[in-house]
């Protein structure tokens, strides 16, 4: 996020939620944008194919067809350039880029717009005008908006819009992405990522190569690595030999379940280190038991980039090991030596390598933690980027054209799936599912199905039914509900028994940042008979 | 603008507006309260709060009062102990006494209470009204044959999670905390979030996922953060033991920036995975497509065998890293690490795209 989680319920005086069901996936984050709207009367609008919790309270709710954000961005712009809603200070001053942005967004008026989008131009036009005039808006969005082919086109856009407003580096403004996983933001901060090393060094950069290879007194690779998505795939042709998996679950959180299989099947090796025995270890030669946030000390990053100690409270279980110390151990038998007394003496070696940590001491972190930047020791933490200026200087519009999603319905799979998670689980439910309250509440997965849709072919709720993609099948029960566009079906991905990624698409990515288009597959409902 | 006033005999001075409560707590009084919570609207219902002011014909509610200039208050006075006395008689007159397997107990206020103003039965005693809400949910236990009519719960379900699942049903004698049509939780907009639990000043709200494993105030309480979305809201962990029994929060700001106490489900009732049975506690070898148990110097060396042998066939660009969105920045670090400086690839990612 580049503002902080708290300006969303005391700062922020329009925030428009995007691809995000914050109340289920970020519930303490939706408790303050309700707080905002019920207390402080902050508008909402809320654009999601679902009906999802806030859009009771939104000002406006746009219930937009998967994967066109871009349009939706554009047809927003095009209102605000054309009513003179704009921030031109901040444009002419902290801007470049607008020239060639505006000149796409003309042909995006709202009424086009909205025929692309499936949704009132009027509603578009409202949207527009309640972001551009709010004193401070903020956008925050989620998988809903990354998890398309077109992701990065639709962040972009989603930056093109706060820039447009001038809606960054002031609080309760920004361009707010959640992150669904505790670390998933520290895990980026500290380079397990195969293009940068901690703090976004890119391992492309000679001078930033020649750092760490003086730290860690070896020669390094400076080409890029394999994504996540790129792994699987190679290992499926063959080129990818060897893969360890650390607390990861592929077998049930990626695309294409059965193309999943296939891989990991071929490796000469797969080495897992989890806590249980998930779908993926199960496929392991050597599974290594780590162990739980409960028995480790250690920092999480949160999404508002806050750093915060994670702190152990009991023994290791059985003959487990700490994670730290299993990577150390092997390590060393590769010839590399690792060796740290604790977790504080491995954050005392990052803080040197990693500029926006360098100021963070687990002491200075005792109470309530940092958010980065924090340069140095005396520095406070950063709860806002770009105040004055950002990283590269002037904020960069991108002028952006609407693609259509890579699989769009047609006669054989006329529907659109899309998936995504339940307040009552998380991810691939390896935790979730082994929590007695959770599973017991929400011991199997559904699909949900728009009411009109139920009825046409004939689907009470409760029923059990069959969804098809290209990829494969499964079988689950249909949740026939009010709130959901009618030719859209959603459904969780938590549950291995009915996994929702054996019928998603492992094919297509976005171009830049590898992310499958989760949100939208082509899809057909069959009854069971 | 400073006013000045007199509290047992000590003179402060604070902002005018405030409440004669924060004034009386500054000047040092301890003063017992039941439906006043910092974080929430006031409800000025219970009076255990009250004080005396010098000349006034009334005891007052100091949570509701605002503080006066020249004001002369006494917190202890024998009729603010009276009165006090007779909230606590009225309120165990309806209460289920069972100290003994109360989860509450040792941090309950009207426990406490009744122990500072030796209140040990009530005079009012007599009447059982069986208002146990027998709710078949997996989370939240309520029993409110304890419940003392304070309305923090449906406060902080309204002020704080903004769910308003339960709210005051029928009046007067009769009235109890219920959700629409007085049905179960699982029937209202109820999300178990357990804000109601974390504001309940007895044990009429409890968590069922800890009960009976340990009392919260016997427990050791470790500070750290939640697992599960990215929030990064924090909260105590209760140990007993060398076990996790339980989650409670903290609602200091200081310690929990983000939440300040609030959670939702996951955090709150979800902990349990750690006690799971079928958490590893040995590495395992895989031999003939079955496991078997292996000691870490086996699996180990296994491992770094075989990743040896095929960086030396295929080059360290045939192996691949998953590190994980869910373990440390510590252990992200040297993940990483160890691909690109002992393997010598830049072949780690992890489910950020996922
Ligand atoms: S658990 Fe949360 S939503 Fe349910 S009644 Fe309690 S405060 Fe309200
Ligand atoms: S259940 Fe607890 S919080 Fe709610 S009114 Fe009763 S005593 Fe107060
Ligand atoms: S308690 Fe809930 S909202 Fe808070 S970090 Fe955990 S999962 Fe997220
Ligand atoms: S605490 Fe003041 S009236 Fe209840």
């Amino acid at each position: 996020m580049t503002n902080s989680i708290n300006e969303l319920e005391n700062d922020a005086k329009c925030v428009f939620l995007i691809g995000t069901n914050t109340t289920e996936n970020h519930p303490v984050i939706g408790y303050k944008i309700r707080q905002n709207v019920l207390k402080n009367g902050a508008k909402l609008i809320v654009a999601d194919p679902r009906r999802i919790e806030l859009a009771e309270l939104a000002d406006v709710y746009l219930p937009f067809k998967p994967g066109t954000d871009v349009a939706l961005f554009n047809g927003m712009m095009n209102v605000i350039i054309s009513e003179g809603l704009a921030d031109r200070e901040f444009i002419e001053t902290r801007t470049e880029g607008y020239e060639a942005m505006a000149k796409v967004v003309e042909n995006y008026p709202p009424e086009a717009a909205a025929e692309i989008c499936g949704v009132d131009a009027a509603d578009i036009i409202k949207a527009a005008r309640l972001y551009a005039e709010s004193e401070a808006s903020s956008v925050c969005y989620a998988m809903g908006l990354t998890q398309h082919t077109t992701g990065t086109d639709n962040v972009k856009s989603c930056c093109n819009l706060a820039l447009l407003t001038g809606n960054l580096g002031k609080p309760g403004t920004g361009v707010n992405p959640l992150r669904g996983q505790n670390n998933v933001q520290g895990a980026c901060d500290m380079g397990a990522l195969p293009v940068v090393f901690t703090a976004y060094q890119a391992v492309t950069n000679d001078e930033a190569r020649e750092k760490f290879e003086k730290a860690w007194g070896v020669k390094l690779s400076g080409v890029n690595g394999l994504t996540l998505t790129k792994t699987i795939n190679k290992a499926y042709e063959g080129e990818v030999k060897g893969l360890i998996v650390i607390g990861e679950n592929p077998m049930v959180s990626d695309p294409d379940l059965h193309h999943v299989e296939e891989a990991l099947d071929k490796l000469d090796f797969l080495i897992v280190q989890d806590i249980f025995l998930t779908e993926t270890a199960q496929k392991a030669d050597i599974v290594l038991p780590g162990v739980s946030f409960v028995e480790k000390d250690g920092t999480f990053s949160n999404t508002e980039r806050r750093v915060q100690r994670v702190r152990k409270a009991v023994s290791n279980v059985g003959d487990s090991r700490q994670d730290w110390e299993i990577l150390c151990e092997l390590s060393t038998r590769l010839g590399y030596p690792m060796s740290y007394n604790s977790p504080e003496e491995i954050f005392e070696e990052i803080r040197t390598l990693t500029p926006s940590y360098a100021g963070m001491t687990y002491a200075r972190l005792e109470g309530k933690g940092l958010p980065w930047p924090c340069p140095n020791e005396d520095h406070p933490g950063t709860p806002f980027l770009h105040k004055e200026k950002f990283n590269r200087g002037l904020g960069l519009f991108h002028a952006i054209e609407y693609l259509e999603p890579a699989e769009l319905p047609d006669e054989e799979y006329p529907i659109i799936l899309t998936t995504g998670r339940s307040l009552y689980h998380y991810h691939t439910g390896t935790m979730t599912r082994k929590a007695k309250g959770l599973d017991e509440y929400m011991p199997e997965n559904v699909v949900q199905i728009n009411t009109e849709l139920a009825k046409d072919m004939n689907i009470i709720d409760g029923e059990v039914v069959r969804v098809a993609t290209r990829r494969g099948n499964i079988e689950l029960k249909a949740e026939v509900i009010d709130g959901i566009r009618e030719n859209v079906i959603f459904t969780y991905f938590h549950f291995a028994e009915a996994a929702a990624n054996v019928l998603t698409n492992a094919d297509v990515l976005d171009p830049v940042a590898g992310i499958p288009e989760y949100k939208v597959s082509a899809a057909r409902l069959e009854k069971i008979q | 603008m400073d006013i000045k006033l007199t509290i047992d005999g000590k003179e402060i001075e604070v902002p005018q507006g405030t409440m004669l409560l924060e004034a009386c707590r500054k000047a040092g009084a301890d003063i017992p309260t039941f439906c006043y919570d910092p974080d929430l609207k006031l409800a000025g219902s219970c009076r255990m709060c009250v004080v005396q002011p010098k000349g006034w014909r009334n005891l007052v509610a100091s949570c509701v009062t605002p503080a006066q200039n020249g004001m002369v208050i006494e917190t202890e006075s024998s009729d603010v102990v009276e009165a006090r006395k007779v909230v606590l008689e009225l309120m165990l007159a309806r209460h289920k006494l069972t100290c003994h397997t109360c989860e509450k107990d040792g941090e309950c206020n009207l426990q406490d209470y009744c122990y500072r103003y030796g209140v040990t039965e009530s005079r009012f005693a007599g009447k059982v009204h069986n208002l146990f809400k027998d709710d078949s949910n997996p989370f939240i236990e309520r029993d409110y044959d304890k419940c003392v009519m304070c309305t923090r719960c449906v406060r902080a379900c309204e002020e704080i999670t903004g769910a308003r699942a339960i709210n005051v049903m029928d009046r007067g004698h009769h009235a109890h905390i219920a959700t629409a049509y007085d049905g179960s939780l699982e029937d209202s907009p109820c999300v178990f979030c357990g804000q109601c639990i974390m504001v309940c000043p007895v044990g009429a709200l409890s968590s069922k996922i800890a009960a009976g494993q340990g009392k919260p105030a016997q427990n050791d309480k470790v500070m750290t953060t939640c697992t599960y979305c990215g929030t990064g809201c924090t909260f105590e962990l209760n140990v007993k033991n060398d076990k996790i029994v339980g989650v409670t929060s903290n609602r200091d700001a200081e310690w929990s920036p983000v939440n300040k106490g609030a959670l939702c489900v996951k955090g709150r009732f979800g902990w349990d995975f750690v006690n799971s049975p079928e958490r590893l506690t040995t590495p395992l070898i895989k031999e003939n497509g079955e496991f078997r148990p292996a000691s870490w110097d086996e699996a180990l060396d296994l491992a770094a065998d075989k990743i040896k042998a095929v960086k030396e066939q295929y080059g360290p660009d045939s192996i691949s890293m998953f590190s994980s969105a869910r373990i440390t920045n510590e252990e992200n670090y040297l993940a990483q690490k160890l691909m690109r400086a002992a393997i010598g690839s830049n072949n780690v990612d992890h489910c950020a795209r996922l």
